[in-house]
């Protein structure tokens, strides 16, 4: 439960060794630089912009040239993979890398240009392949397509578009042009859509021959070839024949490189980190023989990094503890507490000055979701398969395996509240010992069966609702005190505690209570009067209190009022907390659906066979639906009821100057 | 009419209006969704799962029906003999979660189209978008819970 005291770190040093101690705080990735710091007039910063870009496409080409890889030589994944995380490789083999960063850039162009051949080709092949399809209709033709014929005789070669046959082309012949006489026309191929003809002629009559057949839709082939066109077939079938043996051999190549995908990784990381490293030098003011760099990092870490930079270079370091809003927020919890910061986080981290609730959140959480989760079997599923993949993939990214963490944790509190309510995959053990084995044996709940007594849990939800809220509210009387407003705390909180326990005290004796929950309670008298009072005295504080901001009394009174109205929040969130219930039955409930439907076949093989099949397909579904369900609504009621009461966030989060890289984790010597 | 028929025209419709409910608003959503993934197939798991928020309440109105059906014995073979008056009990039961399931369903479909809008342009902001569905089945929930609290305490 703690958000890291910051510090702000201001470094003067020589200029020559701004690159050198860039790259070490870099390589330590443990101090975020202030970038939005006004620039002094007498400093300049450097212009970093051609060189950051330089280094970026140099990543970007390497990606490129991986991306290519993937696309010939693909590796294996799992399923899993995304769980993986990078991998580390220890910084000696980066270095090597880096050093050969030329070589690799290298080859990376050559991939991209054996890809871009490789699609250059493949176009060409279309290209080709188009071409040998309108030849097709000629390859009956034995002269040139563009053959004109002999010193006496012309030769009109082309088709006429249109379903036609060549009786019709002869009679329309006779029609248009019934002078022509010495003309032979010859079918070459027809297909429905054009008839290929050649036409023989006297050459004086060419001219009007074609121009007869012209009138009947006749054209010249699009395009002129001077082959056979059977030749022309076999001359572009061996140039793809040619492409296609190129690309083949194209592709063998790239596969050949794939063993340089690691070192393809390294370098593109490595330019990565260096567009980084010069995004940040283009921030820091330097004057002619100094630079100074600011930045924010967590106050026991100072002294160590202190020391490890005197150590190295001569440099001026100073440091004041931080304050204000723009100070990035850490935070720092155990395993437990640490699982919900994803959580968290996706609400908001804390405002500077605020406390970190991940640990009473966490608490909350685990409970709540194993509240409406409620079934033995598929906490233990949860939690099997939780621990199994941290187990299995202990690299995988922090936010990922926290959150993992956190699920593995609620699957033991689901394992729980399913033993106390008697859910083993809903009523299977029921289910199956009537349907197969003749008498029904069944696991009793430790405590109750929801189904049978929704009532109780109903109430009993309501209880864990409104510790949940009262420990939120108790929560801001922690920040209270701690900021040392203690008429705040007495008007915002304790006031609140007072009239809110008074208003219990007189609602549980009461006969509209008593009828919910039969459970007939009685106080002693004094009791009764004690919560009157308590009643009456909060209500009448918060009435005068909360507007105490203001001067005008009148005003003052109406704002207490309107505070006082917050009562109705209370009523409404304490109500929400009935999902817990309502979750709960959903899963017992349709896990039994599940059940039932598998037991309707009746005790046979196929009975056995057909139960097996419902109960994986159904069971797997419930889990699902469950789980969203409990996720979803343990989020809202933190989220809405509980952080509703004490909880602000929108503080910045921390991010450190490192080098982010995409593939690889560079494992470092020096860690501080 | 008797009994029975009611009571089985209770289970119907909260099946039938609570599952034509989510079944639009995991429509709606599920259209969203596919364009969002078209532009990047890494959301895919993160729009999942808002399309399938609004698909709780034809759940919620299944267990009802099942609550209901199993309580006058049409499950197990051999119905028990109701009267007109318990039928109608039933009946009524099962309207809170037909009628709001329904309405709930459409509406929170929509909200879901919105969230994945957030989650298309961003994605860190998901636990917030995650939120806007879930306020409104908040309502489909405290039907389910009279639902199911009206239909069990029935006596049959």
């Amino acid at each position: 439960m703690a958000v890291l005291q910051m510090q702000r770190l201001s470094i003067c040093a020589m200029k020559k060794n701004r690159k050198a101690i860039l790259e070490e705080l870099q390589s330590l990735g443990v101090m975020e630089i202030d970038t939005t710091m006004p620039l002094d007039p007498d400093l300049a910063v450097m212009d970093t912009m051609e060189s950051r870009q330089t280094f970026e496409k140099s990543a970007l080409l390497c990606d490129q040239a991986l991306e290519v890889l993937q696309e010939y030589a693909p590796e294996k994944t799992s399923m899993f993979s995304s769980l993986e995380g990078k991998k580390l490789v220890d910084k000696t083999s980066y270095e090597e890398a880096s050093e050969h960063r030329e070589a690799v850039l290298k080859k990376a162009r050559k991939l991209i240009s054996r890809k871009k051949r490789l699609t250059e080709n493949k176009a060409a092949i279309v290209k080709l392949e188009t071409q040998i399809e309108t030849l097709t209709p000629w390859l009956s033709l034995d002269v040139p397509l563009n053959y004109n014929g002999t010193k006496k005789v012309a030769m009109i070669i082309g088709s006429i578009s249109g379903d036609t046959s060549l009786d019709q082309v002869y009679q329309r012949l006779a029609q248009d042009a019934p002078d022509l006489e010495a003309f032979d026309i010859q079918k070459i191929s027809a297909d429905g859509d054009q008839l290929c003809i050649a036409a023989a002629c006297l050459r004086e009559d060419a001219a009007k021959l074609e121009e007869a057949l012209r009138m009947q839709g006749f054209a010249r082939p699009s395009q002129s070839i001077r082959k056979v066109p059977a030749e022309e077939k076999n001359h572009l079938e061996s140039e793809i024949r040619h492409f296609v043996k190129e690309n083949q051999d194209l592709e063998e190549k790239i596969r050949d490189m794939a063993d340089s995908r690691e070192r393809l990784r390294l370098v593109s990381d490595y330019f990565r980190a260096r567009a980084q490293k010069y995004e940040i030098l283009g921030h820091v003011p330097q004057s002619k023989q100094t630079f100074f760099i600011t930045g924010y990092l967590p106050k026991k870490k100072v002294p160590a990094l202190e020391k490890l930079l005197n150590e190295k270079f001569d440099l001026v370091v100073e440091a004041e503890d931080a304050e204000g809003d723009e100070v990035p927020i850490v935070l720092q919890n155990g395993r437990f507490a640490g699982a919900a910061e994803g959580v968290l986080a996706s609400f908001g981290l804390p405002h500077w000055g605020e406390m970190d609730p991940s640990k009473v959140m966490a608490a909350f959480y685990v409970f709540l979701f194993g509240l409406m989760l409620s079934d033995a079997a598929y906490g233990l599923i949860v939690f099997v398969a939780c621990a199994v993949l941290l187990k299995k993939f202990p690299r995988m990214s922090e936010g990922m395996s926290k959150s993992i963490r956190l699920f593995m944790y609620c699957g033991l509190s689901t394992l729980f509240w399913g033993i106390m309510f008697g859910g083993y995959f809903g009523d299977l053990i029921n289910v199956v010992s009537r349907t197969f084995f003749g008498h029904e044996v069944g696991i009793r709940p430790v405590w109750f069966a929801p189904l049978e007594n929704p009532m109780k849990l109903l109430i009993y939800s309501m209880l864990f609702g409104l510790i949940h809220l009262f420990v939120g509210l108790g929560m801001k009387g922690y920040m209270a005190i701690k900021a040392k407003k203690y008429l705040d705390f007495f008007c915002d909180v304790i006031l609140w505690y007072m009239m809110l326990i008074g208003l219990l005290i007189m609602l549980i004796p009461s006969d509209l209570f008593v009828s919910i929950s039969q459970m007939n309670i009685v106080f002693p008298p004094i009791v009764n009067t004690l919560g009157k009072v308590l009643a009456i005295a909060g209500a009448v504080g918060i009435l005068l209190m909360s507007g105490r901001a203001n001067k005008n009394p009148a005003l003052r009174i109406a704002l207490g009022a309107y505070d006082l109205y917050n009562i109705t929040g209370w009523l409404s969130d304490i109500l929400s907390y009935s999902r817990l219930l309502a979750l709960g039955l959903a899963t017992g409930v349709i896990a039994s659906v599940v059940n039932q439907m598998g037991s309707m076949v009746g005790n046979s093989v196929f009975g056995v066979i057909v139960f097996i099949l419902v109960f994986i397909v159904g069971h797997v579904f419930n889990i699902a639906i469950n789980l969203l369900g409990a996720y979803v609504h343990t989020c809202r009621l933190q989220y809405v009821e509980f952080f509703g009461k004490f909880y602000e966030g929108g503080g910045k989060a921390f991010e450190p100057f490192k080098a982010n890289t995409k593939y690889v984790d560079i494992k470092e010597e020096t860690k501080i | 009419m008797s009994g029975i028929v009611w009571a089985l025209l209770g289970a119907a419709s909260a099946v039938i209006l609570a599952g034509m409910g989510s079944a639009y608003g995991v429509g709606v959503a599920g259209q969203a969704a596919a364009g969002v993934v078209t532009e990047d197939p890494s959301k895919f798991a993160k729009v999942l799962i808002m399309q399938l928020l609004p698909g709780t309440q034809g759940i919620y109105g299944l267990l009802v029906a099942f609550i209901a059906l199993s309580k006058v014995g049409l499950l197990g073979g051999g119905a028990a003999d109701l009267t007109l008056e318990t039928g109608l009990l039933i009946f009524v039961a099962c309207l809170p979660i037909a009628l709001v399931g329904l309405v709930s369903a459409i509406h929170q479909g929509r909200t879901s189209v919105a969230s994945i809008g957030i989650v298309a342009k961003k994605p860190e902001q998901f636990g917030k978008a995650m939120l806007f569905p879930a306020m409104v089945e908040t309502y489909a929930i405290l039907a389910l819970l009279i639902s199911i609290l009206a239909v069990s305490s029935i006596q049959v």
